[in-house]
């Protein structure tokens, strides 16, 4: 630890005086204000760790130390986030970690970041070749209809159509949604959205009925053909008051919410390196181009590495506007 | 005469529980019958939960604002071996920071997997070493090299650790027989049976999202056999051996560290065994918490759906399993055959040749990792992938099977899942209460019942009734489906070699290959629900039946089946006469253990959407809950415990009538 500490400090000043040469426009910000690692969290799907690829490769460039722990999606909002275990995290997604971001920003330990720039979608979601047992949709009245919801059904479900909702967890809202709507449908609710995107695959390959919770932006949209059902579109008053809506007795006569992408970051951030603070907070990323570069790693089999290191190479000027 | 008074005397207790029983279970269906008046017999009211999770958080949160200043200091300790382990096998040492760091490599997959022939040869001759070797160089070639490495890392910090705990708790254990039955015997079912997910949250609040909680993790979970291991060991230790060193002069230290604990070792040593194979189980949950490695790379491979991917980094998981298996497997072997006195003066290379060949090895290829790349990680061209293979039979299967197994699955849940299902989550928890009490007065006395009614009832009055019986409605017909097919696996087993030989390696696997891997591709032929969680289970639980049904079989002892031929059985008499009966204590124990693993399952079937307890822990880690955590795997602990207790009591009933 001596010897860390001493080189480290030996290497500051020398550090500066490099930065001074090779980084010009970044010079006067002399980063890194500390050479404690910066802890950019991993979790379990691609566009997330993408973005902390690239958050990373772009601090690393700035001189900071990165390091990258796996780490749990909705729990780190309220237990690394706060106490400077992580120190960033690259997406929330208002539609599945509503309540778990209330709890964070409830503690005054973390802070939202500001919007990652791509939205959150999520709905209803059915493979094209449906469309030719149930000609009315996407409109969701289609579904209204008996024989419509028989195609969707399975032997355990029948008559009543199969949905395959997210895990419990998330903040699907799925059965008021049926009941509110008066659907014949039944909602199964899958455990992981590994197990969610497993049946659909298995059932994409055999053409068979499925009728399951989509989300993007994700490698599934881009791989499979579908269409979202158009429900009567999302308003803040249609989850609060069961006056709204075609349903005047129930809430959640409605689609589920499209949101914002956020970026938290631990308080502490801030005040201990506020160059790599102000470059998380300006980070933004395209929707198209975050969707084409997810596509590259999970299908196309590139490593997020390079697909990080290409954005990085290519946006240089963003980012370097961003350290001013 | 005598005969028929003995057999008549011995007739009314007998007699007397068959009504004791069908009295109980008449009240247990009148409480049914009424469900309607007596609703609060049935479904406990929620208005009377006593709210234990509540409690918990708030003394979690006390712990936090008050200790953290410990548990964080415990986290920087521990943190320091970790890492310089973590750096060595996968990390490269970084020295300094940004432009002008120095990076020390780590040590070079050649020189691993030439030191773990090595180590292969050195324990168990060529063969061992080209198994071991193999496996690592199996690992290197399909690219799982950084991960299994950085897993690797973890378990050799984390499994010292446990080993040492192991010790001295088993040691204090042996010494004060209070303890023992107070403090560590309890503690240790706790820590065997409450689900790792379920004080995730309070790991991550007090020691931080790191690979040192992860380690904590593991060893909370892979310590107990060790600490069963040495209080097994010293206790069987001759009673000669302990009297001759009394007579030596030994003191009591030298007794201990000198006499005892070397006699204990072959059993010490399967407790090493164990705690290797219990923490390279922990990998996936380790993987969550800042960990990394394979558990990390199956679950993100699984999230984008690539199950080869996953499959392969699973396969490494077992590869890793086996090296470390049958490496300390030897090594336990080698020892208690025990080894002579080397002299001592000689050389260290030409004591230990082994082991600075080893050491030559890995520094001449570390050193060479410098300037050839190919040294510090195999060439991207040279390794190989099977991935699109194990795709390409999952959709195969999907493709030309999936209407068989659709018709298969829908008569399953309907005719069986379905009912049995309604049965238990209806079934009145005061009569629950109740009956296992009574089981447990009949099968041991008043001390059993009491725990059994107290542990029924705290899943009740905590209000989680429901998924308390939606868990033992999965778990027991898993387990039963897991006897069902374990048992007879097991009896062929024990009677042909060539089968065993096909078996156990195929057990094996099931055991250390995580069930994340081959739960996605049922869920592909199977869909999400209740009997792709019960296939899941079955495959995991149906492994200590098996293996046990085997054991117990082949250990009879030869001579009595000698007699039994000379007394004229055939062999079909032999088998069930004489074979089944001895057999039978070893079979109930398999039968115990395959209950208590369909349990720990219970926690990956909430991946695939049952709403059990399981799920309860599952939603409590999302919402960062502690006390909601606890609470549910203390439920999922105590069915565990109930179900142990009833069964061993039973086993001891059945072998003492045995004699």
């Amino acid at each position: 630890m001596s010897l860390r500490s001493m080189i480290s400090k030996v290497s500051m000043g020398a550090l500066i005086l490099a930065a001074a040469n090779t980084l010009a426009p970044v010079a006067q910000a002399a980063a890194p204000e500390s050479n404690d690692p910066i802890k950019i969290a991993l979790f379990d799907w691609t566009s997330v760790n993408l973005n902390a690829k690239i958050l990373g490769g772009i601090l690393e460039k700035l001189g900071y130390t990165v390091e990258y722990p796996t780490a749990d999606y909705l729990s780190s909002l309220t237990t690394g986030l706060t106490n400077g275990d992580l120190d960033v995290g690259m997406e929330f997604w208002d539609t599945t970690a509503g309540e778990a971001m209330k709890a964070s920003d409830a503690t005054g330990q973390t802070e939202r970041l500001g919007k990652l720039g791509p939205k959150a979608k999520e709905e209803w979601w059915f493979p094209e070749y449906m469309k030719e047992k149930c000609p009315g949709l996407p409109n969701w009245e289609a579904l209204k209809d008996p024989k419509c919801a028989e195609a969707f059904s399975t032997a355990e479900t029948a008559p009543k159509g199969r949905y395959l909702g997210g895990p419990v967890t998330w903040e699907g809202f799925d059965d008021e949604r049926v009941e509110a709507l008066k659907l014949p449908f039944t909602v199964i609710h899958a455990g992981t959205d590994a197990a969610m995107f497993a049946e659909l695959d298995s059932a994409y390959q055999r053409k068979a009925p499925i009728m399951l919770w989509v989300y993007s932006p994700h490698w599934a949209p881009a791989k499979y053909k579908g269409e979202w059902v158009e429900f009567p579109e999302y308003t803040p008053e249609c989850y609060g008051d069961p006056k709204w809506g075609t349903n005047p007795d129930a809430k959640y006569d409605c689609g589920k919410p499209h949101g914002e992408i956020w970026k938290y970051s631990w308080a502490g951030m801030k005040d201990k390196w506020p160059i790599a603070y102000k470059v998380a907070k300006a980070y933004t990323v395209d929707t198209d181009e975050l969707n084409k570069m997810s596509g590259e790693i999970d299908l196309g089999g590139k490593t997020p590495e390079d697909v990080a290191a290409a954005w990085i190479a290519a946006h240089e000027a963003d980012w370097k506007a961003w350290a001013q | 005469m005598t005969v028929t008074a003995s057999a008549s005397e011995s007739r009314p207790p007998v007699q007397r529980w068959l009504a004791i029983w069908a009295l109980a279970l008449a009240a247990v269906l009148v409480v049914f019958l009424l469900r309607d008046s007596m609703s609060w017999a049935v479904n406990y009211p929620t208005e009377a939960v006593i709210p234990v999770a509540d409690w918990v958080s708030a003394l979690m949160r006390w712990i936090k604002s008050n200790f953290s200043w410990l548990t964080r200091s415990i986290t920087a300790v521990l943190g320091v071996p970790l890492d310089f382990a973590l750096n060595l096998l996968a990390k490269n040492f970084k020295i300094g920071h940004g432009a002008d760091m120095f990076v020390l490599p780590r040590l070079s997959w050649v020189g691993v997997c030439a030191a773990a022939y090595l180590a292969g040869r050195a324990a168990g001759g060529w063969k061992l070493g080209a198994l071991v070797g193999g496996c690592f160089l199996y690992i290197a070639l399909f690219g799982q090299w950084t991960s299994a490495m950085l897993t690797l890392a973890l378990i050799s910090i984390a499994v010292p650790f446990c080993i040492v705990t192991g010790l001295f708790v088993g040691i204090w254990a042996w010494r004060k027989p209070w303890a023992e039955r107070l403090i560590v015997s309890p503690a240790l079912d706790l820590m065997q049976t409450i689900p790792t997910f379920a004080y995730l949250i309070p790991m991550l609040l007090l020691f931080g999202n790191s690979p040192v909680s992860a380690m904590i993790a593991t060893a909370i979970f892979a310590t107990p056999p060790m600490v069963r291991a040495t209080m097994l060991g010293l206790s069987r230790v001759p009673s000669e051996i302990d009297d001759f060193s009394e007579m030596a002069g030994c003191t009591a230290r030298q007794k201990l560290w000198k006499v005892l604990l070397p006699s204990a070792r072959p059993t010490l040593m399967v407790g090493v065994n164990q705690v290797i194979m219990l923490a390279l189980n922990m990998v996936i949950i380790a993987s969550m918490i800042g960990a990394g490695g394979l558990g990390y790379d199956v679950l993100l491979a699984l999230r984008a759906l690539k199950v080869g991917e996953a499959m392969e980094a699973g396969l490494a998981i077992v590869a890793l399993a086996i090296a470390l298996d049958r490496l300390s497997q030897a090594i336990a072997h080698k020892q208690a055959k025990g080894s002579a006195h080397q002299e001592a003066r000689r050389s260290f290379w030409r004591r230990y040749p082994n082991l600075t060949l080893a050491i030559a090895i890995l520094a001449i290829t570390t050193l060479l990792s410098l300037f050839v790349p190919a040294f510090a990680a195999l060439p991207k061209a040279m390794t190989l992938t099977t991935a699109p293979l194990w795709k390409a039979a999952v959709n195969w299967i999907t493709l030309n099977f999936f209407d068989m197994i659709e018709a298969f699955r829908v008569a399953l849940i309907l005719n069986v899942l379905n009912p049995v299902r309604a049965f238990c989550e209806g079934f009145p928890w005061l009569g629950t209460v109740f009956l296992l009490g009574l089981a447990g007065y009949q099968l041991s006395g008043l001390r059993l019942a009491a725990l059994v009614a107290a542990l029924t009832a705290f899943c009740a009055v905590t209000g989680l009734w429901e998924k308390t019986m939606a868990t033992v409605y999965l778990c027991g017909i898993s387990a039963f489906i897991a006897c069902l097919i374990g048992i007879p696996v097991g009896l062929m087993a024990s009677r042909s070699d060539r089968f065993e030989k096909i078996v156990t390696p195929i057990i094996d696997t099931l055991q250390v290959l995580p069930s994340f891997c081959f739960i996605i591709p049922v869920v592909m032929l199977f869909r999400v629900g209740d009997v792709t969680a019960m296939i899941a289970t079955v495959a995991f639980a149906v492994v200590p039946a098996i293996r046990y049904t085997n054991l117990g079989i082949r250990q009879v002892p030869p001579a009595l089946i000698e007699a039994a031929k000379v007394s004229g059985c055939t062999k079909r008499q032999t088998f069930f006469r004489v074979q089944l009966p001895l057999a039978l204590p070893e079979i109930m124990l398999g039968v115990n253990q395959t209950i208590l693993m369909a349990l720990a399952m219970i926690i990956i079937c909430a991946m695939v959407g049952t709403r059990d307890l399981g799920q309860e822990v599952f939603i409590a880690l999302s919402k960062a809950d502690s006390g909601r955590g606890i609470v549910a795997g203390l439920a999922i602990a105590f069915i565990g415990i109930v179900a142990d207790r009833l069964f061993n009591a039973w086993t001891a009933k059945a072998r003492a009538r045995l004699g």
